[in-house]
């Protein structure tokens, strides 16, 4: 096949860049030992989303680390989409992950492997990361692969059964720029196949036959779709210990979307005990190909979608953390810990995705557009 | 569009060269950042990364709300959601 072609290539190609880059310098060190305990709540167009989360982290030598996460989402859906042509439901996803770390001189290999599994969904992915340290410490390259196997499922449909794959290829540099200032560059390329849709998705037509005006059909999305994306990220120590942060990507696919996200994001000590953080960011996209809110008869095109998240969107998150590093005199013997919240509100407004509940007549409601808030408050300890 | 396998290929292949030509030192160009001068840049504070729990909840939410996946800097592997 020719993506596994390609990744033997990507690997061979890895191998060999790294090997030819063999600088003399300071060895590199594995991050230190932490476990963090995490509740996440969303909350926001009708769904309520939240559970808790666990990432431990353990080095049993200088150059050997295991990582274990584990993730719950408990979800109840009444969202737009569902209120049209469903019913308000709940389920739970399951996460886990487990990971390897190995450090070779400056060399630091990862290996990952993740499984999420709710009532109708199981995906299972593998991901591979080598990045190497070069040029007197002050650039890192890395090179990462994945594959993704995805078991789709319907629920009260007992003989609906889909697989997708995904392949993920990355790269990217990071580079010191001045003792003030870091840059990071991270390229992506996904090519996913198999069968994409959300099948539980309809998409709406002008239907005359009909008292309502509108008909309603499944979703038909294309087997394959690949996406590009680039990221540039800057780090900058401000003169009085604060730091600002700055994230650009774009994202383009074969689906026709192209979108753009630009984050600013600022940390602020106080004292010794207490940190600030202040983001905003702000996410554009343009719409599939395949993309229409009202199709003018059913079976208008080969390809149908009516998916908010394949629309033409634009949305806004601004963000507040706070972490408070906890004294010696509140910490478990020599373990160091913290204590975390972050608050993220999101404002989504549709350019041509119309809120099928509300009135206006069909093909006239006024565009969607909802709030979301997102908590973070977990407790983090290094040991 | 250029099959993006491809892209990210020649991409790589790039960097690669770049990174090799800057390893040997043929460019005759020094580090300009001695280890010694980066104090401010080993501050906590700087880590981007420095909450990684919270940082992949972050992901999770906007990768199920938006299509723009991919290059975060992190492992990825797909959302798992529908």
């Amino acid at each position: 096949m020719v993506v596994t072609k390609m990744l033997k290539c990507l690997l061979k190609t890895a191998t060999t860049g790294l090997i030819l880059c063999s600088p003399l310098s300071l060895a590199a060190v594995l991050e230190p030992d932490r476990a963090d305990v995490l509740y996440h709540s969303y909350e926001g167009g009708g769904m309520k989303i939240d559970g808790p989360s666990v990432l431990l982290r353990k080095k049993t030598s200088e150059s050997l680390a295991f990582t274990g996460y584990y993730y719950l989402d408990s979800i109840s859906s009444a969202s737009v989409d569902v209120l049209s042509t469903a019913s308000p439901y709940s389920e739970k996803r399951h996460e886990g992950q487990v990971g390897v770390e190995y450090l070779n001189d400056k060399t630091l290999m990862t290996f990952n492997a993740r499984q999420s599994d709710e009532d109708d969904y199981l995906a299972q992915s593998f991901s591979v990361n080598v990045s190497q340290d070069t040029f007197g410490d002050l650039t890192n390259l890395s090179l990462g692969v994945s594959y993704g196997d995805n078991e789709i499922r319907r629920n009260g449909d007992d003989q609906f059964e889909e697989q997708s794959q995904q392949y993920r290829i990355r790269a990217g540099i990071s580079q010191i720029l001045t003792r003030n200032l870091t840059a990071q560059l991270n390229f992506e390329a996904i090519a996913d196949e198999g069968y994409l849709n959300n099948p539980y998705r309809t998409v709406r037509y002008i239907d005359t036959t009909n008292p309502s005006g509108v008909g309603y059909q499944s979703e038909i999305y294309p087997e394959t779709r690949n996406s590009f994306s680039t990221k540039l990220s800057a780090s900058y120590f401000l003169p009085y210990r604060a730091a600002l942060f700055f994230h650009y990507r774009y994202f383009n696919d074969s689906w026709e979307i192209d979108a753009n996200d630009v984050e600013l994001g600022y940390r602020h000590p106080i004292g010794d005990f207490l940190e600030l953080e202040f983001k905003v960011r702000y996410y554009q996209q343009t719409q599939a190909e395949f993309y229409s809110d009202l199709f003018p008869y059913q079976d208008a095109q080969n390809y149908l979608a009516r998916d908010k998240e394949l629309s033409d969107f634009n949305d806004l998150t601004l963000g507040l953390g706070v972490t408070y590093l906890m004294p010696e005199s509140l910490s478990f013997g020599d373990t160091r810990s913290e204590a975390s919240i972050q608050w993220d509100y999101i404002t989504f407004d549709y350019n041509n995705f119309r809120d099928p509940t509300a009135d206006g007549g069909v093909g006239n409601e006024p565009f969607y557009n909802f709030s979301a808030n997102v908590i973070r408050a977990f407790y983090s300890v290094y040991f | 569009m250029m099959n993006p396998i491809k892209k990210m290929l020649i991409l790589i292949t790039a960097l690669s060269s770049l990174l090799i030509l800057s390893g040997c030192s043929s460019l005759d160009i020094e580090p300009w950042v001695k280890p010694y001068e980066r104090q401010n840049l080993a501050d906590p504070i700087m880590r981007f990364g420095r909450h990684p729990i919270a940082n992949m909840h972050v992901a999770h939410v906007l990768e199920a709300r938006e299509s723009a996946r991919g290059a975060e800097g992190t492992g990825g592997g797909g959302c798992g959601c529908n």
